[in-house]
């Protein structure tokens, strides 16, 4: 899957963005291996969007280096653009143009060599399964195909690397897996695909993650070790009065953080031993019942909290 | 309709006008410009007319005619000028926008009584300014001819070109400009400023979420009127003040009076301006209407500039739909001729019930729900 | 707040929504929807975009009038007087609703004023806000410097400024940062805790697991109106979790098996949807095994919501 001895196809080297006091993007500094997915994890406003426009050759860095396919983004950004694809956050394809005339558009866009122009246009076709559609207006297509054709029309020119900007917000979840198989597709054949959400689950189909919040990687690794790197043990209570649980649970010196999960309370450890008798205690004293308690795996989410309040506490507004 | 509610929405949108620059810009700086624009710079007096004259009598007679033009203050006779084939070039070329031809006979005729000529040739591509130098030029003429009947010499008036006497009463047009200027200030306010409020909350989803709650439309028309009338007025107060201090316009009528009209008026335009706003929706689409409804016709068809009595037919009969006309009536009795409430029953009436038809049209047309 | 099976509700619903439609122009956005939500309830609306959430909600605030059909808040028809609803209700807007050039502090006045919260109480009220939303060192920020979570709990405190009894969310905690979405949870479920009824709308299908009741929706059409652990029981004699190294693999295999309805990625997991779980799991193992691949587990296992509205979906087709 991933080549550790090639080049790697994407570098960041302590790219930073301002926008006068405001730092979007705070001296971020990774690689992406050739054939990899790779995922950039975090809520709006983490920086996602900045750190893709700054690779992909659409916004300058006010500072740090990088490079895309080989080439400098900072001296090479048109060049950039002929090797990659990329589908932003903000739709990319023309609601008023039929399927096929987006596809014609996209090609001539990304000069795909004429003679290659008809198995593409079928290919991308195929792929989103527009089949019989072509002409079909693009503003008409449920949200799921357009995210599908808008992703063909992307790699129309099968660039090496692929930039997605939240390419699934909003999308209904069997559209989204068949996107995602169609990425998996991608890879298969040796594309880098560099794909940004906020969607803790779809982390989940990245080989690497990097965790972003406020402009700062705060992680960087595998879904599985992040998961696994939760050292705070946690359980899951079933009580009485959930709200009035968190609240009482709060100060109680085993406890890291508390907090409600559909019906339950999640608890987050220091560490397991006489934990549960603790909290029994605490809760009886407050008139509530622990019904029932287990440990639970951490999720992506868990390791997100964790990390931010290793890193440095709450966010401060 | 709950007071406390009218009240919080007019406090807030005092704190956003309060915070931001360009409103503010548009509320105070911009009327400002304007009242300095047009009092000091620009003028419909003609100074300094550049001239050529040509005498090919030189005789006292026409050493005198040239006298009594020097003698005005408004001609500059600094070009020279040898033959009649010259005249051509030197306004082509911009040199002289007024060439004074004195024929060799001017004075013998003068001297036997018979009529004589003088040719005035005049650069009509500025037609304002033509006309107006046309005008001194007969006035200085006929001036002189009466001087000459009066000294026993019959002389006709030998200009035979088209003048149109421009409406100046004291021939400052500062003092007809800045009074005008107060509706068209009033209009900038309406125009910009209200038509954005209500539009920017769609845009911007406040609306949205305002509409959630149990404010009532009067309630939001309202509250978001009162700061704008506390600018307009406000604005009012300094074109009066500046007018009168820095500009000697002269102010001969009631301030009350003014002030009260120009509340009604103030009124009307704001409510027109929101009445934009609500049926606009978007920002961009409630400027232009704004623009073309409110601003235009108060610069253009009000009066302001070009007087109405010298429009075409159809557009006068426009010009009754533009409440500015009226408002101008207003300012410039006021200011000018200091006139009373009982002259301006009519305008004073039309100015209310411009108020009335624009808060209606305000308050009915604004929805609170989602198109 | 005890899990479990759901309990009959003797008080008459709160919230009645019968045969709720809204066009706009060709397009049915909202069609004919009906449900009940019982008073103190924590309701859910489920779905992607374009389900209709937004809009079944905007009419339910009594800012978008229904085309056909109705909705009874209260006793208050929203048909007949959208303005009658809106004393006893708070709506939050999808997009961030409050005035980014006023203060935290000045937003929420605002809208006390507009509420006729009397003067003594804000003090007392403001306070238990600010405790819950941690807003109180940022009350003299202007609302636009706000990061998103901080925006959306200073959102979600001028809602109850004024104590509604019935509070209407629409994706309250979309992009927003994990953190910032426990504490909104937290205040939500402390509101459910105090009897207010609360109707959420999320695209996220992991929240659909907190409420008491979901209503899926997918584009304008009711899928199903029960309890989370309702609609779960349902699907659950079909889901088998199966953990394989390499997991890709094995899925694209598993996806070509007879038996095999539908497999996914779940984080290094499959979710494998099959007729009968238990009939099928010796099958799903063996075909495994026959490729060379060693389960490391395979068992019946509570499906996600994912699969729940996912089997739905298809279903409805």
């Amino acid at each position: 899957m991933t080549q550790a001895h090639a080049a790697p196809a994407v570098v960041a080297d302590k790219l930073r963005r301002t926008y006068g006091d405001f730092v979007a993007v705070d001296d971020v500094s990774f690689e992406v291996a050739q054939g990899e997915i790779f995922g950039f994890l975090g809520p709006n406003g983490a920086g996602k969007t900045t750190t893709i426009k700054m690779l992909a050759g659409l916004l300058l860095p006010t500072a740090g280096r990088g490079s895309v396919a080989g080439l400098d983004i900072l001296t090479q950004s048109e060049a950039i653009k002929h090797r990659i694809g990329y589908m932003s956050q903000l739709f990319s394809l023309y609601a008023d143009l039929t399927v096929n005339e987006n596809i014609a558009f996209f090609s001539g866009l990304y000069n795909v060599p004429r003679d290659k122009r008809a198995a593409r246009h079928d290919w991308a076709v195929q792929m989103a399964g527009l089949a019989d559609q072509g002409k079909r207006l693009t503003g008409q297509l449920p949200l799921g195909l357009k995210q599908r054709l808008a992703l063909g029309c992307a790699v129309l020119h099968e660039p090496k690397i692929l930039f997605l900007d939240e390419p699934t917000s909003g999308v209904d979840p069997l559209s989204r897996r068949r996107f995602w198989d169609l990425i998996d597709a991608l890879t298969q054949q040796g594309t880098t695909v560099f794909v940004s959400t906020h969607y803790m689950e779809e982390a989940e189909y990245c080989h690497r993650l990097a965790l972003m919040n406020r402009g700062a990687l705060v992680a960087l690794d595998t879904p599985q070790r992040l998961r696994a790197g939760v050292r705070e043990p946690l359980l899951e209570l079933h009580t009485s009065d959930g709200p009035r649980a968190v609240e009482a649970l709060k100060g109680l010196p085993q406890v890291v953080e508390t907090s409600m999960f559909g019906r339950s309370v999640h608890v987050a450890l220091h560490q397991l031993e006489g934990a549960v008798e603790a909290i029994a205690a605490r809760l009886a004293e407050r008139g509530l019942a622990l019904t029932a308690s287990k440990p639970i795996p951490p999720s992506l989410e868990d390791a997100f909290v964790s990390l931010v309040r290793a890193a440095g506490g709450a966010p401060t507004g | 309709m709950n007071f406390w509610r009218l009240w919080a929405i007019a406090r807030k949108e005092v704190i956003q006008l309060r915070r931001d620059t360009r409103s503010l810009v548009l509320a105070f700086l911009l009327p400002l410009l304007l009242l300095l624009l047009f009092g000091y710079a620009i003028s419909f007096d003609v100074r300094n007319v550049r001239t050529a004259l040509l005498d090919q009598d030189n005789s006292a007679q026409s050493r005198q005619l040239i006298d009594a033009f020097r003698a005005s203050g408004y001609f500059e006779f600094s070009t020279p000028i040898a033959r009649t084939s010259d005249i051509g070039s030197l306004l082509d070329h911009g040199k002289a926008q007024l060439v004074l031809v004195i024929p060799p006979d001017f004075g013998r005729k003068l001297g036997s009584g018979q009529t004589a000529q003088v040719q005035a040739v005049v650069d009509g591509s500025d037609a304002n300014s033509a006309t107006i130098v046309l005008a001194y030029t007969r006035a200085i003429a006929q001036t002189y001819s009466l001087k000459a009947q009066l000294d026993g010499r019959i002389v006709q008036r030998p200009i035979t070109a088209e003048s149109r006497v421009w409406y100046n009463e004291e021939l400052t047009s500062r003092n007809m400009i800045v009074p005008g200027l107060i509706a068209v200030i009033m209009m900038i306010v309406a125009a910009m400023l209200t038509s954005l409020t209500i539009a920017r909350e769609w845009e911007r989803g406040t609306m949205e979420q305002l509409a959630a709650t149990p404010v009532t439309r009067a309630e939001v028309v309202l509250g978001k009127l009162l700061p704008y009338i506390a600018i307009g007025l406000a604005d009012v107060v300094m074109c009066v003040v500046l007018g009168v201090w820095l500009f000697g316009v002269p102010f001969h009528g009631s301030v009350w009076l003014l002030m009260a009209l120009s509340t009604s008026f103030l009124i009307g335009a704001l409510g027109l301006g929101i009445f934009i706003s609500a049926v606009a929706r978007s920002q961009l689409l409630a400027t232009q209407m704004a623009m073309i409804l409110t601003f235009l016709p108060a610069f253009l068809l009000s009066g302001f500039m070009y007087a109405i009595d010298v429009m075409p037919k159809a557009l006068q009969l426009l010009t009754y739909l533009v409440p500015a006309r009226y408002f101008l009536v207003v300012t410039r009795g006021i200011f000018l001729k200091g006139v009373g409430a009982d002259v301006l029953r009519v305008q004073g009436l039309l100015m209310i019930g411009f108020a009335v038809i624009g808060l209606a049209l305000a308050i009915f047309v604004f929805r609170k729900e989602i198109r | 707040m005890t899990a479990g099976a759901p309990v009959a509700v003797p008080a008459p619903p709160v919230i009645r929504v019968d045969g709720l439609t809204r066009r706009f122009g060709d397009v049915t956005a909202v069609d004919a929807l009906s449900f009940n939500v019982a008073g103190g309830e924590l309701f859910g609306l489920v779905g992607p975009d374009g389900a209709g959430k937004t809009t079944t909600l905007r009419m339910l605030a009594g800012v978008l009038r229904p085309t056909a059909g109705d909705a009874i808040l209260g006793d208050v028809s929203v048909a007949r007087d959208p303005e009658g609803v809106k004393h006893e209700i708070a709506y939050m807007s999808q997009r961030f609703g409050l005035y980014a050039d006023l203060t935290v502090l000045e937003n929420l006045d605002f809208y006390a004023d507009l509420y006729l919260v009397p003067k003594r109480e804000r003090a007392a009220r403001l306070e238990r806000l600010f405790h819950f939303s941690n807003l109180a060192p940022f009350k003299d920020r202007l609302a636009g410097k706000l990061s998103g979570g901080m925006k959306q709990k200073l959102g979600l405190s001028c809602a109850l400024i004024h104590q509604p009894k019935i509070l209407l969310l629409d994706e309250p905690t979309f992009g927003v940062d994990p953190i910032s979405r426990r504490d909104l949870w937290l205040i939500v479920h402390d509101m459910v805790a105090q009897g207010v009824t609360v109707v959420v709308s999320t695209a996220y299908m992991d929240e659909a697991e907190r409420f008491d009741r979901v209503a899926l929706l997918f584009e304008g059409r009711l899928l199903a109106v029960e309890s989370p652990q309702a609609l779960q029981d349902a699907l659950g004699g079909e889901v088998l979790v199966v953990q394989v190294e390499p997991a890709r693999a094995a899925r694209d295999l598993l996806r070509r098996h007879p038996r095999v309805k539908r497999a996914a990625l779940f984080g290094d997991k499959l979710h494998v949807t099959v007729a009968s779980a238990a009939d099928d799991a010796p099958l799903v193992e063996q075909a495994l095994r026959d490729a060379g691949l060693v389960p490391g587990s395979i068992a019946a296992e509570p499906p996600s919501m994912e699969d729940v509205f996912i089997e739905r979906m298809t279903e409805a087709a």
